[in-house]
C-alpha cells in the first residue's frame, strides 16, 4: 500500500553552514493494514517521513508510492483527493480553536460532501467511541490535553481512511492518557485501517508488540516484525 | 455543489461572527477606507461648482459710449457671439445699470442722493463677456479693440482686470491638478490600508489554513469561507459609512450654506445616492475579496 523507495531529505541551509541530513536513502513497505511504529531519537526524521508521505514536502531524492501512485508527481490542486485518504494526528493537535469538537470532526466529512444526515450520525458516534460525546459543543481550548488528542483522531478517523499518519500523538500526555490514546490507535488497526505511528515512547512500543522500524541519523537501522524499543 | 457552497457561506458567516473583535477590527479600517473614497467622490462635484462659481465671477464688459443706440449694441452682440472662444454674452442697457445700481446702494443715501444731484443716468450700456479660457480674453479685447466696432466703444476694462481673471484661472488649474493628486494618493493609501488590514486578519489563521490543507480540502473549500468574510466585512463597512456620510452631509449642509449657499452637502447626498451607495460597496467588498484572494494565496502552497 505504502512503497518508500530510496527517499533522502536534506535540508539545505540558508547561513551557508552544512547541509541537515533528516533521510539518508531509506526504504521499507507497508501493506494493508498493518501497524507500524517509526522510532528513534528526536532528529531522527520521523516528522520529515511522515511530511514526505502526506507530500507536505518533497524528497531530494527518491519517491513515496500510495497505491501504486507517486505522491510527488501529484499536483498541488489534486492533493486534496491524496490527503482524504490519510487521516494525520499531530503532537499539538491541531483542532480548528475557532470551531467546536463536532465541527472539527465534521469539517473533514463537509470536504469530502457528505450529507448532513451522514455527518451527524457518523461524528456523534465516532465522538461517543473515543469518549468524547459530552464535549460535542466545546472549543478545544476547553478541553484537557488528552481529550484534544482524543478529538484530533476522532478526526483523523472520521471519513474511514485507509491510513492514519501519528505523529508523536502522546508526545504531550501524562501516561494514563498516553496508553489511552495507543489503545485507540490499536483498535482502530483491529478495524482494518493502516496505522504508522511516529514515536519515541519506550513504554508504549514495547506494550505493542507490532513492526518497529528504527530510525538514526535519517538511516533505517532496524526493521522489526515485533519490535522492542532498542535505542 | 450546492452543498459545498451552502457549507462556505455558513463557516464564512460562523467564522465572522465568532472572531468578533477581529472582524470588528477590519470593520473599523475598511468604513475609514470606503470613507476616503467617498470623500473623493463628494469633494469631486463640491470642487468643481467651487470652480464654476469662482470662474462664473470672472467676465469682462464693454461699455459703449452714451450715443450708441441699443440696436447696434445688439448688433455688436451678435457679432461677438460669434467669435467660439466667447461662452456667454449678456447686454446691460443703460437703464439696468441704473436700476442695478439702485438696488445696490438702496441702504446708503449718500450714494443715492449724488446720483439725484448729477441730474441724469451717468452709466453706460455695456455688454458682458465670459470666454471658456482666461487665455481667449485677450483675443475677444483685440478684436473689439481694432474692429469694425471700436468707434462705439468707451472703456473695456478688461487690463484693469486683468491679474484677477488670470489668478482665478490659474488658482483653479491649480486646484483640479492637487485634486487629481490627492485622489492618486488617497485611492493608493486606502487599498494598501485595507489589503494590510486583511493580510494580517488572514495571517492569524495560517496554521489553520495549513491544516484544512492537511486534512483533505481543497483550495475553493477553503478560500471559500475567507471571501465570504471579505464580502461580509465589506458590506458592513459600506453600510456604516452610508450612515456617516449621510449624518455628515446632513450635519454640515445649513453650516456650509451659510458660507457658500450654491454647495448643497445634503442634495449632493440626495442626487448622488445610488452612485454612492455603488462606490461604497463596490470598494468594501471589492477591497475586500480582493485583498482575501490574494493574502491567503501563500498559505495554500502546502
Amino acid at each position: 500500500m505504502l512503497s518508500i523507495q530510496n527517499i533522502s531529505k536534506i535540508y539545505s541551509s540558508k547561513s551557508g553552514e552544512k547541509p541537515t541530513i533528516a533521510l539518508d536513502n531509506i526504504s521499507f513497505e507497508i501493506t494493508k493494514p498493518e501497524f507500524v511504529s517509526v522510532v528513534g531519537k528526536s532528529g531522527a526524521g520521523k516528522t520529515t517521513l511522515l511530511k514526505l508521505i502526506l507530500a507536505e514536502e518533497s524528497p531530494t531524492q527518491g519517491k513515496i508510492l500510495f497505491d501504486g501512485i507517486d505522491v510527488h508527481k501529484i499536483k498541488k490542486s489534486h492533493l486534496s483527493c491524496l490527503r482524504q485518504r490519510i487521516g494525520v494526528v499531530f503532537q499539538d493537535y491541531k483542532l480548528f480553536p475557532f470551531k467546536t469538537i463536532y465541527e472539527n470532526v465534521a469539517y473533514v466529512m463537509e470536504v469530502m460532501g457528505a450529507e448532513e444526515k451522514e455527518i451527524s450520525r457518523d461524528v456523534l458516534q465516532i465522538l461517543e467511541l473515543v469518549g468524547l460525546a459530552d464535549r460535542v459543543n466545546n472549543f478545544p481550548a476547553e478541553l484537557s490535553g488528552g481529550e484534544k488528542q482524543r478529538a484530533a483522531i476522532a478526526r483523523a478517523l472520521i471519513h474511514r481512511p485507509e491510513v492514519i499518519l501519528a505523529d508523536e500523538p502522546t508526545g504531550n500526555l501524562d501516561p494514563y492518557n498516553a496508553s489511552d490514546i495507543v489503545r485507540l490507535l490499536n483498535k482502530i488497526y483491529e478495524f482494518g485501517t493502516t496505522i504508522v505511528l511516529a514515536t519515541h515512547n519506550k513504554e508504549i512500543i514495547n506494550s505493542l508488540g507490532k513492526r518497529v522500524i528504527t530510525l538514526d541519523e535519517g538511516k533505517v537501522i532496524k526493521d522489526e516484525k515485533r519490535g522492542r524499543f532498542i535505542l | 455543489m450546492l452543498t459545498s457552497f451552502k457549507r462556505i457561506i455558513k463557516t464564512g458567516w460562523k467564522n465572522f461572527s465568532r472572531n468578533i473583535s477581529l472582524s470588528s477590527a477590519t470593520i473599523f479600517i475598511m468604513v475609514m477606507v470606503i470613507s476616503l473614497a467617498t470623500l473623493l467622490f463628494i469633494f469631486n462635484p463640491i470642487s468643481k461648482t467651487l470652480i464654476s462659481i469662482l470662474q462664473e465671477k470672472v467676465d469682462v464688459s464693454i461699455y459703449f459710449k452714451e450715443e450708441v443706440s441699443p440696436e447696434e449694441i445688439l448688433e455688436v452682440r451678435s457679432e461677438v457671439s460669434k467669435i467660439p472662444e466667447v461662452e456667454e454674452i449678456g447686454f446691460i442697457s443703460r437703464e439696468q445699470a441704473l436700476e442695478k445700481f439702485i438696488e445696490r446702494y438702496k441702504d446708503n443715501p449718500v450714494l443715492i442722493e449724488s446720483l439725484t444731484e448729477v441730474g441724469y443716468n451717468p452709466f453706460l450700456a455695456s455688454l458682458n463677456i465670459k470666454a471658456h479660457q482666461s487665455s481667449q480674453y485677450e483675443q475677444v479685447v483685440k478684436f473689439l479693440e481694432t474692429g469694425p466696432f471700436k468707434d462705439l466703444i468707451d472703456k473695456i476694462d478688461y487690463y484693469q482686470r486683468r491679474p484677477v481673471i488670470e489668478k482665478v484661472f490659474s488658482f483653479t488649474a491649480a486646484v483640479n491638478k492637487t485634486g487629481i493628486f490627492l485622489g492618486v494618493i488617497l485611492g493608493v493609501i486606502a487599498v494598501l490600508l485595507a489589503f494590510n488590514t486583511i493580510r494580517i486578519a488572514i495571517h492569524n489563521s495560517g496554521e489553520e489554513i495549513s491544516i484544512m490543507r492537511l486534512v483533505g480540502a481543497s483550495n475553493w473549500f477553503i478560500r471559500g469561507p475567507f471571501l465570504v468574510q471579505g464580502v461580509v466585512v465589506g458590506l458592513i463597512a459600506a453600510l456604516i459609512t452610508l450612515l456617516i456620510t449621510f449624518g455628515a452631509c446632513y450635519g454640515f449642509d445649513s453650516k456650509v450654506r451659510a458660507v457658500a449657499p450654491e454647495i448643497g452637502f445634503f442634495n449632493i447626498f440626495l442626487a448622488n445616492f445610488w452612485s454612492l451607495l455603488l462606490i461604497q460597496l463596490a470598494t468594501g467588498i471589492g477591497l475586500g475579496t480582493v485583498s482575501s484572494l490574494i493574502a491567503i494565496r501563500k498559505y495554500l502552497k502546502i
